[in-house]
């Protein structure tokens, strides 16, 4: 009765899947620019730019089942991101948004593709690129609205509060304006899809582990890999919630730098 | 039994952020449950509170690897 409960049948432990996991070694010889998700980074230009070339290349009145993928994509972000959250002057954003938007998109599904099976974004240099661009964006966008000096007094002196709270808020304001809100729309993406990937490794890879023990264990591993099933279903549901989650901010920050008081 | 007990401490912080994101969403819905026409104007600004909450479970998760 024992052996059937015992972890494994050669008697080694189970690894559990770790950070180590995410440090892949180059795919073509020693070159350290062929690891697998800069690869899958140019993948996912080279397929939303043909994507959207091929949906938009012979646009008709009534559209193919292409064209109107294509431009449903495209007016959620105009309508929903760009429209309902900047205001009037959106169209100049959302040629951002919409690169953002499909970009983050493309990578986060890629963790949940058969052979791709790694989000990009779970590297944590790529959500820092993003955020910077977004980053210098909005400052550059309130700078130019405003000037220089009413942005900036704008935002460490919020107006309507009794003058001896600035002592509390003016720090606090600048932190989250210069400090908070790159970090966190670079992390949240990066932890959500570490994760998520994290999560999904340890469920196969279990299950797999405990289809090699003895008997008991493997009849218990189909509901492992039964729950890494339903596991990459709600993955599809968090990657997605991730790249809007990611450009709405970036539109909300857009639309706070762009409003004339905070 | 090897491990971290920063972990441990991570899974304690992230409490507050769990509860917070609750009542966010909670008074997102009966928001939307009473009034189904506010739902485009509720919509991102319970996202950024959403989002405002995740940060402090994001700093613990950050802590949580570095320390």
């Amino acid at each position: 009765m024992g052996s059937l409960f015992r972890l494994s049948g050669e008697g080694e432990g189970f690894v559990p899947p770790s950070s180590n996991d995410f440090e892949l070694p180059p795919v073509f010889g020693d070159n350290a620019f062929t690891t697998k998700p800069i690869i899958l980074v140019f993948l996912s230009v080279i397929l939303v730019s043909v994507f959207f070339l091929l949906s938009s290349r012979k646009a008709a009145i009534v559209p193919s089942k292409l064209q109107f993928a294509g431009e449903s994509i495209y007016s959620f972000v105009r309508n929903d991101l760009g429209r309902d959250i900047i205001g009037h002057e959106f169209m100049r954003f959302v040629p951002y948004l919409f690169t953002l938007f499909t970009f983050v998109l493309t990578n986060n599904i890629f963790g949940i593709v058969p052979f791709l099976q790694f989000p990009a974004m779970s590297r944590v240099s790529f959500p820092y690129v993003l955020a910077v661009f977004t980053f210098v964006v909005f400052h550059y966008v309130g700078i130019r609205k405003q000037g220089l000096g009413k942005y900036l007094k704008d935002i460490m002196f919020m107006p309507g509060v009794p003058k001896p709270v600035y002592v509390l808020l003016t720090p606090i304001e600048l932190a989250t304006f210069f400090l908070v809100r790159p970090l966190t729309l670079s992390l949240r993406l990066f932890a959500n899809m570490f994760a998520g990937h994290l999560l999904l490794l340890v469920f196969i890879l279990g299950g797999e582990h405990l289809f090699q023990g003895v008997l008991g264990l493997k009849l218990i591993s189909p509901f492992a890999f039964a729950f890494g099933i339903g596991l990459t279903f709600f993955e599809f549901m968090v990657q997605c919630l991730q790249a809007y989650i990611f450009t709405l901010l970036t539109a909300l920050y857009i639309a706070g730098a762009l409003a004339d008081e905070h | 039994m090897t491990g971290t007990l920063n972990l441990v401490g991570y899974g304690l912080s992230a409490i507050g952020p769990a509860i917070a994101t609750g009542m966010i969403f909670a008074a997102y819905i009966s928001g939307v449950a009473r009034q189904p026409e506010a739902r485009s104007v509720l919509q991102p600004i319970a996202f950024l509170g959403f989002a405002l909450a995740e940060a402090l479970a994001l700093f613990g998760l950050v802590l949580a690897f570095v320390l």
